[in-house]
């Protein structure tokens, strides 16, 4: 129970799924609350959608639980579930349906009647713009339609709780872009946590991201706090012209609270650096001691690095691999 | 958890009343088997299905049976004999597709997920397959009124026979439901279905059985025979078809039934757990 005094959405404990011999789900463990999106990381086959069919109870753990509202998902699955909206991967339906036909049957199952059911339908056709292809056959739809019908189910009863796989997976950049933008305004008041391998979803839409890799967790943090895991974070990137390179490292690498200073490149006359701060974070003190050294040259370009989700995911996920992508700087 | 401090998700599901239940339970069946049968009819393979089913019937009553030429206004011989070897094709055409289908296109991932138990799920699938096969069972009525125009047919037995069809067709249902839930092909799990159907018709087929009473001919292996032939589709058919409702071919069937049903249960939870 946290500060507000409800329990978290979603909890989930020493979750840990067996397949045979090969362990797909190793005890993981989070929360999510209201007003959280939680993005979920992690290279293919990490165990991401392992995970998600766990928390919404289509497979069993092998060991470990998952609480969604207070419920039990194994003890209690229907109360559960009646909390809980979920996307599956690959956004299924049944083909020989109308999309109108499909979401009256989800809305009938989720115990609407009447005047309400037509409400609730009516509110998601619109949320999810399916207006044209209400009274077509879902298997005449395109991917992106198939997509946004399938994630209209999943918020028909406008749920507390969010479970989304892979929800931009084959949509088309503005579609992706609607999708964000609808996860981060449902996120204000559900609890939502959804499946991604594009990394720049999680900066459009999620407060919290979590880092899963073969069926652990990596990394757990706001998209900021995981950007700073980066080693690129806070270091600063200058570009000048008709500088020497002995003379310009010479004098950048004397500034006290840089580590280290590397060439990033050289060409037509001008060199490019990065100054690395002595600990994590873009430090003022650094780059004022860096514009001071760098007076009366030409300056071309100075920036300071926020940090790469991409190389965190990287380095992270692919820890031999590190070096030799980072040994270009 | 104190009092004081519920959870919205606490206020908005009260505690429902426990006799509710049974109400909820009948109404997520009757929503799944509305769009299962829903299904059936949007789609051209219940027409198909139908059609086939018909020509069928009036094919082998009127023409191979001879009806005509019997001079006997009963549907018995000439029309119900036939269904355990039509149902043998048509039950699991008519059933393949329950689970596999669901299987291959990744939608039992949605159906499982909804706030239903998989049970209700499972009789809900079956009961609307069950009916759509009432269906076309009732569409031979043609054949009924035929019987009852050219002379004055017992039609007590007569509706005992197309009850105890229902109920082999339910037998064969709850087979193919197995078998569908094994697998996510169609074609497999149709295969799978006909090679348990023919099992169970065989063992009570009267060629079969005087094949296992010339190789059984001491009394001390009798009882061998006997409890073969008495798994038989055939022989616990055979009372419904003279109009006779035995309580033990009723319990038969609808065992077979509840054990089709009870096994796909398993099936499928085993299929989750992975």
């Amino acid at each position: 129970m946290n500060s507000k005094g409800f329990a978290p959405m979603i909890k989930v404990e020493n979750l840990t799924k067996d397949f045979g011999p090969k362990r797909a789900v190793d005890n993981v463990c989070f929360t999510v609350e209201r007003g959280e999106v939680l993005g979920f990381l992690g290279p293919n086959g990490a165990g991401k959608s392992t995970t998600m069919r766990m928390i919404t109870g289509f497979i069993p753990p092998t060991a470990g639980r998952v609480t969604i509202g207070g419920y039990n998902v194994a003890e209690q699955p229907i109360k559960a579930k009646q909390l809980l909206g979920y996307l599956p991967e690959n956004a299924p339906s049944y083909h020989d349906m109308t999309v109108y036909g499909f979401l009256n049957f989800i809305a009938e199952i989720r115990g609407y009647a009447g005047e309400a059911k037509k409400k609730a339908v009516n509110r998601v056709v619109e949320l999810c713009f399916l207006e044209s292809v209400l009274h077509q056959s879902i298997d005449t739809l395109s991917k992106g339609f198939k997509h946004r019908t399938c994630l209209a189910q999943a918020i028909l009863h406008d749920p507390p709780v969010l479970v989304l796989d892979e929800p931009t997976d084959g949509l088309d950049p503005n579609q992706k872009h609607e999708v964000r933008t609808l996860i981060r305004e449902m996120g204000r008041n559900k609890a939502i946590i959804f499946s991604t391998h594009i990394l720049e979803e999680v900066d459009a839409a999620c407060t919290r991201a979590i880092i899963i890799d073969r069926g652990k967790i990596v990394a757990n943090g706001t998209p900021d706090q995981l950007r700073k895991l980066s080693k690129y974070a806070g270091a600063v990137t200058v570009r000048l012209r008709d500088v020497p390179r002995a003379t310009a490292l010479a004098r950048l690498e004397q500034i006290q609270f840089a580590s280290h200073t590397s060439v990033l490149e050289e060409k037509e006359g001008t060199i490019t650096l990065q100054i690395f701060p002595k600990s994590g974070g873009a430090d003022d003190q650094l780059l004022k001691a860096i514009s001071e050294a760098v007076h009366g040259w030409q300056i071309e370009l100075l920036k300071v690095e926020e940090g790469r989700l991409d190389e965190v995911f990287r380095s992270i996920t692919m820890p031999d691999t590190a070096p030799a992508a980072t040994s270009r700087s | 958890m104190k009092s004081s401090a519920l959870s919205p998700c606490q206020i908005l599901h009260l505690q429902q009343p426990q006799e509710a239940n049974m109400k909820t339970s009948l109404r997520y069946i009757y929503t799944i088997a509305k769009r299962e049968l829903g299904v059936y009819f949007t789609s051209p393979l219940a027409y198909v299905f139908i059609v086939i089913f018909l020509l069928l019937c009036s094919f082998f009553t009127f023409f191979v049976s001879g009806f005509f030429e019997r001079g006997d206004a009963s549907l018995n011989r000439s029309f119900f004999d036939w269904h355990p070897w039509f149902y043998l094709f048509l039950v699991p055409a008519a059933g393949m597709r329950l689970w596999a289908e669901e299987r291959r296109t990744g939608t039992i991932e949605l159906l499982l997920t909804l706030p239903i138990t998989p049970w209700q799920a499972i009789v809900g699938k079956f009961a609307a397959s069950w009916i759509f096969l009432g269906v076309a069972l009732l569409l031979t009525f043609p054949i009924w009124i035929t019987v009852n125009y050219l002379g004055n047919p017992d039609n007590g037995v007569i509706l005992c026979g197309y009850i105890g069809s229902w109920l082999m067709a339910g037998a064969y249902l709850g087979i193919s439901s197995v078998a569908s839930a094994l697998t996510r092909s169609q074609v497999v799990s149709f295969i799978i279905s006909v090679v348990i159907c023919l099992f169970l018709l065989l063992c009570g087929f009267p060629p079969v059985i005087n094949m296992l009473e010339r190789i059984a001919v001491s009394d001390t292996w009798r009882w061998i025979v006997e409890l073969i032939a008495s798994f038989s589709i055939i022989t616990h058919f055979d009372g419904f078809g003279r109009g006779v409702i035995d309580l033990r071919d009723l319990l038969y069937f609808i065992s077979v039934i509840v054990f089709g049903l009870y096994t796909t249960g398993v099936v499928i939870r085993a299929y989750r757990a992975g």
